[in-house]
């Protein structure tokens, strides 16, 4: 293939998905690249879809995206081996269309997501790795793939391919990536008969419930567990950041099973049927870690230029974000005929600077530090709270006040009272 | 203990036979300087095993292609980690 196209897209995530789809729709001649068989057959999420962020570029989604369930109840849950302490938010209001959380399951929603981008008029070819970016000297002119005579040239090289992108390194546009600014999270899914599910949950029809959790579910390493329901299923995972992992020495298959064997959990997933274990990396490093994102004839979107906030868990969504606007960036500058030139695409750094993306990523700056060097939020905090919790609950004879000042007293045997203060001081900060 | 491969069992793959996507550099030093051997325990599919001489295995089957490997080989950088070729490798239903 020697055609020349406006503009190459590397990879069929949501990134890549809503660049492609952005920039086919206002007429650009687009090839998409993927190299799984089909559009999300390598790609792993919780997985809930932000309404939001889709609806901006494909505002009838609703009709025919498969959705699972709406979410009208999150759990916050903080476990101890035994117990977890937990709040609920649940309200009728989000039972109100159009509604703004949905769980998915990507590999399903990549496929119609994709669907939605062939209809709007882009070139998808799939079972296609791309191995380099053809460069003329400091500029992407082009990428080389896996098949045969498969040099392809475009004015703008999007690059969509997620956390691992061996891509940009190879290219020198990203360092490697640190052990600690990547989480690694494992997960399955198990089916269980729809009825099941909404009886254990307490929802009906299209409803779901989501569950964060924390503490001593991850043994002391940074990170969290989630469990969503789906339609017809349960996804169950736990992802901590690779440093700790590492430093640990704790498998993270052995850590999933831990988790789903707590006597708070176990119940929840009894008599489902798992089908599918899967694993992938979460780029956690925040504002402070995001790379460079465009550069002559390039830019990079989604997972691959950081762009994850882990407080909020959200990912898909400033995926979708950053790759339309790298879309739209490249349709302002052909219909002006401007070159692709660094200088030209720096308008996609200013926009997203303008924008919830790195606002969001700039609040929470310095969260990544704060929690590494404070690994008591995850294993001291969770046991201290689950005791005093116990202690204020168990009805013994003991009075109520001399039971308050046990739990003082714990809490001030673990932490100082200045280590206390000193926490509180630290997490009010980080999320100013 | 539980068994990776019994997870793994459920996934679909298309293997790439005689054309593993991760390979190690340099064997001796796996061997020899690495002391942590992280690999062995980082890696959510077990695809590294450590044998009784302490040479490291690695059989990349049931590789989940997330990376981990690669990145958190800090001091030797001895994985050469790339993608399968395209259509090869794990095969997801659900993700
Ligand atoms: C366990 C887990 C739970 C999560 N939960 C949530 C959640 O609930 N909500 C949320 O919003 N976000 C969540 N996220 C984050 C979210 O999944 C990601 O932020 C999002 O998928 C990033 O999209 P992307 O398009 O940038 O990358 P990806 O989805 O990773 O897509 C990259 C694509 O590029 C392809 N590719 C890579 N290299 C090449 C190449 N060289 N040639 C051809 N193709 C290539 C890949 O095959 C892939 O299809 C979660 C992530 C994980 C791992
Ligand atoms: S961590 Fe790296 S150097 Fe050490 S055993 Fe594993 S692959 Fe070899
Ligand atoms: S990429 Fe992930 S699953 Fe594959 S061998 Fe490396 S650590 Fe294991």
């Amino acid at each position: 293939m020697d055609e020349k196209f406006d503009a190459i897209v590397v990879g069929a995530g949501p990134s890549g998905n809503a660049a492609a789809y952005t920039m086919a729709k206002a007429g650009l001649k687009v090839l998409q690249l993927e190299r799984g068989e089909y559009p999300g057959s390598k790609n792993v999420q919780g997985a809930i879809l932000y309404s939001d962020a889709l609806e901006r570029i494909i505002p009838d989604f609703r009709e025919d995206a498969p959705l699972e369930r709406h979410l009208i109840e999150q759990r916050m849950w903080v476990l101890d081996d035994e117990s977890y302490v937990g709040s609920n938010y649940r309200s009728d209001e989000f039972n109100k269309p159009p509604y703004n959380r949905y769980t998915i399951i990507r590999a399903q929603f990549d496929k119609w997501f994709s669907q939605k981008v062939r209809e709007a008029g882009a070139l998808i070819i799939c079972e296609t790795t791309v191995t380099d970016l053809i460069m003329d000297r400091t500029r992407v002119i082009g990428v080389r793939t896996d098949r045969e005579g498969g040099s392809i040239y475009a004015d703008v090289v999007i690059l969509a391919d997620g956390v691992n992108s061996l891509l940009a390194k190879k290219a020198g546009f990203h360092p490697e990536l640190h052990p600690k600014d990547v989480a690694l999270a494992v997960k399955e899914i198990h089916f269980l008969p729809q009825e099941t599910i909404e009886q254990r949950f307490n929802v009906g029809g299209d409803e779901g419930v989501v569950i964060e959790m924390a503490g001593k579910i991850t043994q002391g390493m940074v990170g969290t567990g989630f469990l969503y329901t789906n339609k017809e299923s349960l996804t169950i995972g736990v992802g901590c950041m690779l440093s700790d992992f590492k430093q640990q020495g704790t498998s993270p298959y052995a850590l999933l099973e831990q988790m789903k064997s707590h006597p708070s959990i176990k119940p929840l997933l009894a008599g489902g049927e798992m089908k599918e274990y899967t694993a992938h990396l979460i780029p956690e490093g925040g504002y402070n870690a995001v790379p460079q994102i465009y550069g002559e004839g390039w830019l990079i979107v989604g997972d691959s230029g950081m762009f994850v906030n882990a407080v909020h868990r959200e990912g898909s969504n400033l995926a979708m974000t950053t790759g339309r606007v790298a879309g739209e960036t490249v349709i302002e500058l052909a219909a002006r005929k401007k070159p692709m030139s660094a200088a030209n695409l720096a308008l996609y750094r200013k926009t997203l600077d303008d924008s919830f993306v790195m606002k969001d990523l700039k609040k929470y700056r310095n969260m990544p530090e704060i929690l590494h060097g404070n690994h008591q939020f995850f294993t001291t905090y969770p046991e201290l709270v689950n005791r005093a919790m116990h202690t204020m609950l168990t009805v013994d004879g003991i009075d109520k006040k001399t039971k308050e000042r046990e739990v003082r007293q714990d809490f001030r045997k673990k932490r100082s009272l200045f280590g206390l203060m000193g926490d509180a001081f630290k997490m009010w900060r980080a999320f100013e | 203990m539980i068994k990776v491969e019994e997870k793994l069992f459920q996934n679909r793959y298309r293997v790439d036979a005689e054309h593993p996507h991760i390979n190690i550099g340099n064997p001796e030093v796996c061997q020899v300087e690495c002391k942590t051997q992280q690999c062995t325990y980082c890696c959510p599919a077990g695809c590294y095993t450590r044998e009784g001489n302490g040479r490291i295995v690695l059989i990349t089957d049931g590789c989940l292609e997330c990376g981990t490997c690669r990145i958190i080989c800090t001091e030797f950088r001895n994985v050469e980690w790339e993608y399968p070729r395209g259509g090869y490798g794990i095969l997801f239903k659900f993700g």
